[in-house]
């Protein structure tokens, strides 16, 4: 099978600063790989490379097309919630009607019924994030690159969005590259999970984890994966 | 609000105390109780005369928002022209319009025109820079985003940027409803057959003070009318907006 993303040697360098130095990495398409590593390890310049958003000091990046969901929800302040989720299909050109429409099952789906008109600020924070998540998904692009999408949220609410991305991939897959600082995290959504190190960023260990879903953060593969991955930082 | 009025009131009755005990001239000060028996007795006459005003400030403030956003967005498209017109937009805020104004009057006639482009030249200022400031304002971030979803320059103006540039846009629009009344007094006063400011003009060599004050509390009245009628707009544009503080 043909890789959705592949970098060869990849280093980014900002100044005197390397932030990504040689990265090989390789993702088979409908795989979700997530990347872990400390704060300033240059997680988010990976993904900006591989969204076109960056390019490479050295090496070479090959994505298929990529779409990136950042850090911040970014949603537009001036839209209702579902103008939001469609706002990558008015930017493919469907009227604000026709974009509505095909937005709303996804919407519904991601158990946001209801609140298509509320705005931005006043929905809760796993709500706007799932809104974001929509916008992401609904761009339609067969790589998503996800920066640490729940990294703002409460426990709780953190472990019932891992459930529904984790649903809503097996339900239409897709290529995905999720970075997070959460080893947990990694270990619960990742068919693979790369370990990077602190400053400048090299991959120090990759970890398959063979377990069918949905998991458990108790199941035993799942600790295991996780204390391998901790192990990768020490 | 009662506060408020105790206070207007207290000002008009020290006023008409100090006029009314000698402390000036009346043809030099007319007392608030004389420019309001001039406010009724003139009444036909002063409602002629700013229903044309209303109409040149009300042009002149069309074009100048037309003028203001065009240049703005003119400057946030183009490097070039950013370059190229600042200093030139700079430069006309330095032109003295009422030294000006007549020469305008020489070349565009007794008309309503002159008087649109003089408003439009002083108010079209507050508009541009406002504009183009919030239009630079946009977060980086949001670009990036609207780059992974493939959007074109144009939608990115579009959906982001004249959406985020709409409130300092407002601001600047503000100041201009604000000056328009004074930027229409001068224009009317460089040469004109009707209008409040040429009404002012015409009671002062007539020595009717009591007409001229009762003018200038009609264009008073009318700046903050045209001032709240804007706020109405503006809380109409932005309602959807959370609270900003500094609103």
């Amino acid at each position: 099978m043909e890789n959705a993303i592949e970098l060869a040697g990849v280093t980014r360098r900002f100044g005197t600063l390397t932030a990504l130095d040689g990265i090989d990495l390789r993702v088979d398409p409908g795989t979700v790989v997530v990347v872990v590593g400390p704060s300033g390890c240059g997680k988010s310049t990976l993904l900006e490379l591989v969204c076109g958003l960056q390019t490479a000091d050295a090496g070479t990046v090959t994505a298929a097309p990529a779409v990136l969901m950042p850090q911040r929800d970014l949603l537009l302040p001036w839209m209702t919630a579902l103008d939001n989720a469609a706002l990558a299909l008015r930017i493919a050109g469907r009227s604000r009607d026709e974009a509505r429409d095909e937005a709303r099952p996804l919407f519904t789906a991601l158990g946001l019924g209801g609140f298509e008109d509320a705005r931005p600020y006043e929905l809760s924070g796993g709500m706007r994030q799932r809104v974001a998540f929509a916008r992401t998904f609904l761009a339609g692009k067969p790589v998503l690159c996800l920066d640490e999408p729940f990294g703002a949220l409460d426990a709780m609410t953190r472990s019932d969005m891992q459930t529904w991305l984790a649903d809503a991939l097996a339900q239409q897959p897709r290529t995905v590259l999720l970075v997070t600082h959460d080893v947990e995290e990694a270990a619960v959504l990742a068919d693979r999970i790369v370990v990077l190190s602190p400053r400048p960023g090299r991959i120090v260990d990759e970890i398959d984890v063979a377990v069918a879903r949905p998991r458990m953060a108790v199941d035993e593969s799942v600790v295991a994966a996780r204390r391998r991955a901790l192990e990768a930082f020490a | 609000m009662i506060g408020a009025v105790l206070i207007i009131a207290a000002l008009l009755g020290a006023w008409e105390l100090y006029v009314d005990s000698g402390g000036v001239d009346d043809l030099v000060l007319a007392a608030p109780s004389q420019i309001a028996q001039s406010l009724w007795d003139d009444r036909g006459l002063l409602a002629s005369n700013l229903g044309v005003t209303a109409q040149e400030v009300g042009l002149g403030l069309v074009a100048a928002l037309a003028l203001g956003l065009l240049l703005a967005f003119a400057i946030h498209f183009s490097p070039t022209l950013r370059r190229a017109l600042y200093p030139l937009m700079v430069g006309s805020q330095a032109i003295p319009i009422p030294i000006v104004a007549p020469l305008l009057v020489f070349w565009l006639g007794f008309g309503i025109l002159p008087k649109i482009v003089i408003i439009a030249l002083i108010c079209f200022f507050p508009v541009v820079v406002a504009t183009i400031g919030g239009l630079d304002r946009v977060d980086p971030e949001l670009r990036k985003l609207m780059r992974t979803l493939d959007a074109s320059r144009w939608q990115t103006f579009r959906f982001t940027e004249m959406p985020t540039a709409l409130p300092a846009a407002l601001s600047g629009t503000r100041i201009a409803v604000a000056v328009a009344v004074i930027a229409a007094v001068f224009a009317e006063q460089s040469g004109s057959t009707s209008g409040l400011g040429r009404l002012i003009t015409q009671a002062g060599y007539n020595l009717d003070s009591p007409r001229a004050y009762a003018a200038v509390v009609l264009l008073a009245a009318f700046a903050v009318a045209l001032f709240a009628l804007l706020g109405l707009a503006e809380r109409h544009l932005l309602r959807h907006r959370p609270r900003d503080p500094s609103r």
